[in-house]
């Protein structure tokens, strides 16, 4: 197994100097997750806060091959990189193995990406798609997305005194990917980094394209403490809340099942975007419904796949 | 074996293709340009060709993966029309920003609405302002020549090129074409180098950075320049083509211009047109001409000005609008390129062609006798007229 000790002599493939927020959650998944790849990977990132702090000319964040193309084709744009990698294999100009790695925010990847990763996957290339989920476009100033959760005041879908912030449900793009007959597709969170970093190794060495969709804490988004993003990610595993699990060759594997589940508000009500929900329990009551629902569901993928 | 073969316009650049073998060709349907992609598959998977082809579920994904593919340092071609390169525009821009060579075989469609599928300039001329060097061709040879051709210009001058054919017009018309052997293709090409790759993992660089106030002027400037300065560039690669591969290309087509009083200015396939009929009048003693610019961009301004200035009158044919009132892409080109200069013929705009209604040598003819006519008065408006138009 994988020790921290292990992870910090590989080196900053991500270094520190990026401009991104103190307790970012986003920054960390990529520091694990280059950790994890190692060297001789070739990343392509979406348009979006991770780009955007790490790579302002001059200054690169980046110790590996980094391309950024525009918002919504992080997935096609790494198809042709590995593309043309595959073409130097067919003309044997070269013979070194190079991970392909692809990644995007839920902007970038639940909304104005979905049709080019889908296109992606469908084809079969070999990469692997990091989502960094932090639940709204926190770029442009925290707008709702599709992977918004139910009930989050963002600032188009505020708070108000008629409408109490997004009225639906998030999108299960984890699923959607499974849908895709992906040979792997998992989901994690940071307060399980040796889960997340298994689950990159795993993907990587994969023949074929492969999904990790990672819950990305976002202090200023979310409205929390710097210090409570671990805390945060923690959180939302041990409330079901974000289940980490993984598809793997057909099977479902749920990888963390809390033994004591906490009850949806310690999660809810750490954040500024749940706080006007404390006046609203009907509404807690149906997130918490929706959320044990798609736990229950997962149990049932898990049983019935074995 | 017989180099001269009768092919269409979509497969002779479908040959041209095959000729080059790109290492990686990322490419979507759309009428009337997929054949090329069509043909080309089945060149791939008939194993005549090395390429990796990538058949994306877009557009706007075919054009992205261009880009990847083309920043690992790849050969790089694809092929759309209309609304496919309308989905391509914004990904355009940044093919062109990140100096990355690339070749569009782009079959000119009119755009919607009214959703139609036939030619006119509008989808080419949208994209006129990407940072793009475009390049129009009169028939199949031209299509071919000048593919082949693109590839070069692109990788040599680091601006992504798009040739073009007119829809269904050269498209899908079957004629005569003189083809290369596919030795004479591959050594005139030669071997793709890029200076930097992002699959160069030893030296791992960062390609589409975040560039703000105090750098984003400084390289967009740089790009301009570069613009500039790859009009002579261009020209030294049309020489080197016609050296090497035997051919007698300009980068302007003069036609009858040296004693010409009134001369015709057109893109494309409509230039073949006026020049027979600028034949015909010929014979009957009319000093008439034809000026047909290969390439809209760079716009080659004081190359079109020394061939023109000394006509009466110019009438300009535009197969495109720009709606703002003031005509054509070609018109308002050609009327700033002779701002302050000594001479000034008249000049008139002619609005042709629109989802592909037919021109004929009549309706030319037409044309003719109304630059005569306007440069004959003293009106300098309407410069713009709406031609083949039922009442």
């Amino acid at each position: 197994m994988t020790t921290i000790k292990d992870l910090a002599n590989k080196g900053n493939l991500f270094t520190q100097g990026h401009r991104a927020c103190a307790g970012c959650g986003g920054t960390v998944i990529l520091r694990l997750l280059m950790a994890a790849a190692g060297k001789d990977t070739v990343v392509v990132g979406a348009t979006g806060c991770m780009e955007v702090v790490s790579t302002i000319y001059p200054y690169t964040a980046w110790n590996v091959p980094f391309l950024h193309n525009a918002f919504e084709n992080s997935a096609a744009t790494a198809s042709g990189v590995e593309s043309a990698y595959r073409a130097l294999l067919k003309r044997k100009k070269t013979d070194k193995k190079i991970n392909f790695i692809a990644f995007g925010g839920d902007g970038g990847t639940y909304d104005i990406g979905i049709q080019s990763l889908s296109g992606a996957m469908e084809r079969g290339h070999n990469l692997l798609y990091v989502c960094y989920d932090n639940g709204a476009y926190m770029n442009t100033g925290i707008q709702r997305s599709s992977a918004t959760p139910m009930g989050s005041s963002t600032t188009t879908s505020p708070a108000g005194s008629v409408v109490k912030g997004k009225m639906q449900n998030r999108k299960d793009l984890t699923e959607i990917m499974v849908a895709h007959n992906l040979k792997y597709a998992a989901q994690a969170s940071l307060s399980n980094w040796s889960d997340f970093v298994s689950k990159v190794e795993k993907a990587l060495a994969v023949d074929g394209p492969t999904f990790i969709n990672v819950l990305s804490p976002c202090p200023l988004g979310w409205g929390y403490d710097t210090s409570l993003s671990i805390e945060l990610s923690r959180l939302a595993v041990e409330t079901h809340f974000w289940p980490v699990y993984e598809y793997e060759d057909g099977k479902y594997k749920i990888n963390i099942k809390p033994k004591q589940v906490k009850p949806l508000e310690d999660f809810l009500f750490k954040q500024a975007r749940f706080k006007h929900l404390k006046n609203e329990p009907e509404l807690v009551e149906e997130i918490k419904k929706s959320v044990e629902e798609k736990w229950n569901c997962l149990l049932q993928k898990e049983s019935s796949c074995k | 074996m017989s180099n001269i073969v009768a092919k269409t316009g979509n497969e002779a650049m479908a040959e041209a293709m095959r000729q080059i073998n790109p290492d990686v060709v990322a490419a979507y349907p759309i009428t009337p340009a997929t054949e090329i992609v069509q043909i080309f598959s089945t060149f791939v998977n008939d194993g005549k060709v090395d390429t990796i082809f990538v058949p994306t579920e877009s557009e706007h994904s075919a054009i992205s993966a261009c880009i990847g593919a083309a920043a690992g340092g790849a050969r790089v071609m694809t092929s759309t029309s209309s609304q496919g390169l309308a989905l391509m525009h914004e990904i355009l821009y940044i093919t062109a920003g990140l100096r990355l060579p690339m070749v569009i075989c782009e079959v000119n469609r009119a755009l919607s609405a009214p959703i139609n599928i036939h030619c006119d300039h509008s989808d080419t001329m949208g994209s006129r302002d990407a940072g793009w060097i475009q390049i129009f061709s009169e028939d199949s040879q031209e299509a071919y020549d000048q593919t082949i051709l693109a590839m070069k210009i692109s990788e040599e001058l680091f601006f992504p090129v798009m040739v073009t054919t007119d829809g269904f017009i050269i498209s899908h018309a079957m004629s005569r074409l003189e083809v290369f052997d596919d030795k004479e293709v591959q050594s005139y090409v030669g071997e793709h180098k890029t200076p930097y790759n992002v699959l160069d993992i030893d030296n791992p660089i960062t390609v589409g950075s975040l560039v703000l106030q105090d750098y984003y002027m400084e390289i967009k400037t740089q790009q301009a320049h570069e613009m500039m300065k790859a009009k002579e560039k261009i020209k030294e690669l049309y020489a080197d083509f016609n050296k090497k591969m035997k051919r007698n290309y300009s980068i302007i087509e003069e036609y009858f211009m040296e004693d010409a009083e009134f001369a015709i200015v057109a893109l494309g396939s409509t230039a073949g047109t006026a020049r027979y009929l600028c034949e015909k009048l010929r014979e009957k003693g009319e000093k008439v001409g034809v000026v047909k610019p290969r390439i809209f961009r760079p716009f080659f301004a004081p190359e079109m000005v020394a061939i023109l200035e000394n006509v009466k009158g110019i009438a300009v044919l535009d197969r495109s609008d720009m709606m703002s009132s003031t005509g054509g892409h070609l018109f308002n080109e050609l009327k700033s390129s002779f701002y302050r200069n000594s001479k000034q013929p008249a000049m008139k705009d002619y609005i042709y062609g629109l989802g592909g209604r037919d021109i004929t040598v009549g309706d030319i003819e037409n044309v003719l006798k109304d630059i005569k006519d306007f440069s004959n008065s003293k009106e300098t408006t309407p410069d713009v007229k709406y031609i083949t138009v039922r009442e």
